[in-house]
């Protein structure tokens, strides 16, 4: 009924392959800005696998990364990422921040916003912080994981992944397993793949599945060996520790027991079904070692590797603007 | 002093009539057709209605220039100040904070500190000026505690004022289970979560005999059960906010604080369960939740941005949508309004007629403006409506027959 105010994170900018301001997730990107984002993180790919890891042309720009929770491979993707372009990285991580001494997120967000960044990295423990801050701020910013909503450059690594192994991912059956509730990975993933075309199934304990999330177009399981039968892709999302102990599941030996991906079970998906894991992995909870480490099945060594290359990507084509690049001004 | 409020139509018990008001002493002297005498403040009120003031059941905070921008004449107040209303003392001092403007009744806090353990000193604070008393922005989570409380406060004539969302399945959640939380990674717990709590307040309420008002009920399926409990006869009323009779969860869209609510919005086929439940008789009363708070507690990421909406200078016009809508007719808004919350809680309100004290509110009803969160003249904007384009303004607000505003 009442009608939300013009928003300058929706704000679309011009007639080039990617026009918005900020990443803040996956949902409102169409199918083909998906894809230009995947099409240019190819490029980077090849660079990170030479010798001489460098490209200069994001000189003399800064890249905050503040990180509200605690990150290690995120953060460090990203640092590498920025700086592989030239930019200034800097990392303002909470343990160091004036977070702790009660500043609001609103503060923090005009305290960095004067610091003149070029680019933001953001990650937040509560969905729809990084947008609050986004709003507050002059530059790009890159939602790096927000609460339970989204985890957008998680999500287009994964469909760089995919789409590198198995040369499509319209038409693929992929099973994304285990605690979607409190996953971001798995909405972001959601949203991509099926928008990509991808028949997607969400497969784990009925405590650990949103109520309703079939209405985001995917087929429900909770009988992991159903959920499982022909996939193409099956991700696995990690358990939270203090999630396995009798609050949303008895005990990690019954998730292991029940919910756990052995050589066994994989064998009821496609032949040559692809496994992926965003990280870090508990072996033995949600995903047996002869699984994880299996080279021929296993994508979770090179997820991390396209996620260079995949932010690399997000943080050129979102500075082009700034930078004046010809056709996106 | 004498008023005369001329040409109106006016709301009174036995229908809408055309003619004036004539308040004298503070009183209501004359309705319809009388001798203008010759010393009285003249109020053309053609085209407009003239209504009982506005009984508003549950506010949060005392906020005099909303209340008469409103049309609130008398406000009952929760519990939930700091410290919260737990003494006869804290309760004297709120009952004296608004005469002889809008009139504040406070509502006493049903546990010491509202904690849920131990019953307050509710007989003493009625006699201090207590209109009820109100377990506050939580559900007494312990069955004991409010199966005694009801007993103690039924033996005494108290309505026991709860909040009916089940402590255990609404620990840490910010939005109802649906689509809208599940994309936005919200926290959230099932709508039935309200249900489970009415249904438990019922039986204790069914066992003592207390008189139980909910604050607020807002899904099909509590709404069934007080439906049911009515026809059985039980002493139980509810009232509702706009906001959960015009709105559904898809308000929180973009993570907008101003709709995080509690009880949080629902979806949409609770919304027209509420409208419906308005129209059948169901819902007894619409307050406005006042509860204004600033950016402190609003301009924070969803889940960690404070519960609450400032109601009180949107309740009528937005009510008046339901008139506009066919649900209800306007004198039956104004029995949701004034009569039913001043008869619940005995308060000598809510009537326009001859003998009662003139509390009376004159409203445009076709006067067109758009809510504007910097605009309004709360203590804080934070409403879920804002830039919505609405019809309906409170002219004027009378308290014992003085003009407030």
């Amino acid at each position: 009924m009442s009608s939300a105010p013009p928003r300058s994170t929706d704000e679309r900018l011009g007639v080039h392959p990617f026009p918005h301001r900020h990443l803040l997730g996956i949902a409102g990107l169409a199918p083909h800005e998906i894809l230009f984002l995947l099409d240019e993180a190819e490029q980077w790919i090849a660079l990170n696998r030479s010798t001489e890891k460098r490209d200069d042309r994001l000189h003399g720009l800064t890249q905050i990364n503040a990180f509200f929770e605690n990150s290690t491979r995120t953060l460090l993707s990203f640092e590498i990422a920025g700086k592989r372009l030239g930019m200034d990285v800097v990392n303002m991580a909470v343990a160091q921040s004036s977070v702790k001494k009660g500043e609001t997120l609103i503060d923090t967000a005009i305290t960095l916003n004067a610091m003149r960044p070029d680019v933001i990295v953001i990650r937040h423990d509560a969905s729809g912080a990084v947008r609050l801050i986004a709003d507050k701020v002059d530059c790009p910013v890159l939602n790096a994981g927000d609460g339970r909503h989204e985890h957008p450059t998680q999500a287009l690594l994964d469909a760089l992944t995919i789409r590198r192994r198995k040369g499509r991912i319209a038409g693929l059956t992929v099973a994304i397993c285990g605690d979607v509730l409190h996953s971001r990975v798995a909405r972001s993933n959601i949203l991509a793949l099926g928008t990509l075309g991808a028949d997607v199934r969400v497969v784990g304990p009925p405590t650990l599945l949103p109520p309703h999330v079939e209405r985001m177009g995917v087929t429900r399981f909770t009988d992991f060996d159903a959920g499982l039968e022909g996939a193409d892709v099956v991700m696995m999302l990690r358990l939270q520790s203090e999630r396995m102990d009798g609050a949303f599941v008895p005990s990690p030996r019954e998730y292991h027991a029940l919910y756990g991906l052995t050589t066994e079970r994989l064998a009821r998906a496609a032949p040559d079904a692809l496994v992926m894991h965003p990280g870090p992995m508990n072996r033995g909870v949600e995903i047996a070692s002869a699984v994880a480490d299996d080279l021929n099945r296993s994508a979770i060594p090179e997820q991390v590797e396209m996620g260079v290359a995949l932010r690399m990507a997000c943080l050129d084509v979102l500075t082009r603007r700034q930078r004046g690049v010809e056709g996106w001004a | 002093m004498t008023l005369a409020i001329l040409n109106g139509r006016i709301i009174t018990p036995s229908g809408v009539i055309e003619g004036g008001v004539l308040c004298r002493d503070g009183r209501i002297e004359a309705v319809g057709a009388f001798d203008v005498p010759a010393d009285a403040e003249r109020i053309d009120a053609r085209g407009k209605y003239v209504a009982p003031g506005i009984v508003d059941v549950g506010v949060f905070a005392i906020d005099m220039p909303a209340f008469v921008a409103g049309g609130i004449t008398r406000a009952l107040l929760m519990p939930d100040q700091s410290p919260p209303l737990d003494t006869v003392a804290l309760i004297q001092r709120a009952a004296a904070a608004g005469k002889p403007q809008v009139w504040i009744h406070p509502l006493a806090a049903a546990t010491r500190g509202l904690h849920g353990t131990d019953l307050a000193e509710v007989g003493l604070m009625a006699r201090g000026g207590a209109t009820g008393i109100a377990t506050g922005r939580d559900w007494i989570a312990d069955s004991a505690v409010m199966h005694r409380l009801l007993s103690y406060a039924g033996a005494l004539g108290l309505v026991t004022v709860s909040h009916a969302e089940d402590g255990g399945l609404a620990r840490g959640a910010v939005a109802t289970e649906a689509e809208s939380a599940t994309r936005m990674g919200l926290p959230a717990a099932p709508a039935e979560a309200e249900a489970l709590a009415v249904q438990r307040d019922l039986l204790l309420a069914e066992i003592s005999g207390a008189p139980l008002h909910f604050r607020q009920v807002t899904t099909a399926r509590a709404l069934d059960l007080i439906r049911a409990a009515k026809a059985k006869g039980l002493p139980v009323t509810c009232g509702i906010t706009p906001a959960h009779f015009l709105l559904s969860d898809v308000a929180m869209g973009d993570f907008r604080t101003f709709a995080r609510l509690s009880p949080p919005l629902r979806e949409e086929a609770d919304r027209l369960a509420c409208i419906a439940a308005l129209a059948d008789g169901t819902i007894d009363l619409i307050c406005s939740g006042h509860d204004p708070r600033g950016p402190e507690a609003k301009r924070l990421p969803f889940s960690d941005a404070e519960p609450g909406m400032a109601g009180a200078e949107t309740l009528l016009a937005l009510s008046l949508a339901l008139v506009r809508n066919g649900a209800i007719t306007i004198e039956r808004l104004f029995q949701l309004l004034a009569t039913s919350p001043a008869q619940r809680f005995g308060l000598p309100a809510g009537a326009i007629e001859p003998g009662a004290e003139a509390d009376l509110l004159i409203v445009d009803p076709h006067a067109p403006w758009r809510i504007d969160s910097e605009k309004l003249v709360a203590s804080a904007g934070n409403t879920p409506f804002d830039g919505l384009p609405v019809e309906g303004k409170v002219m004027t607000t009378i308290k014992g027959g003085t003009i407030l505003g």
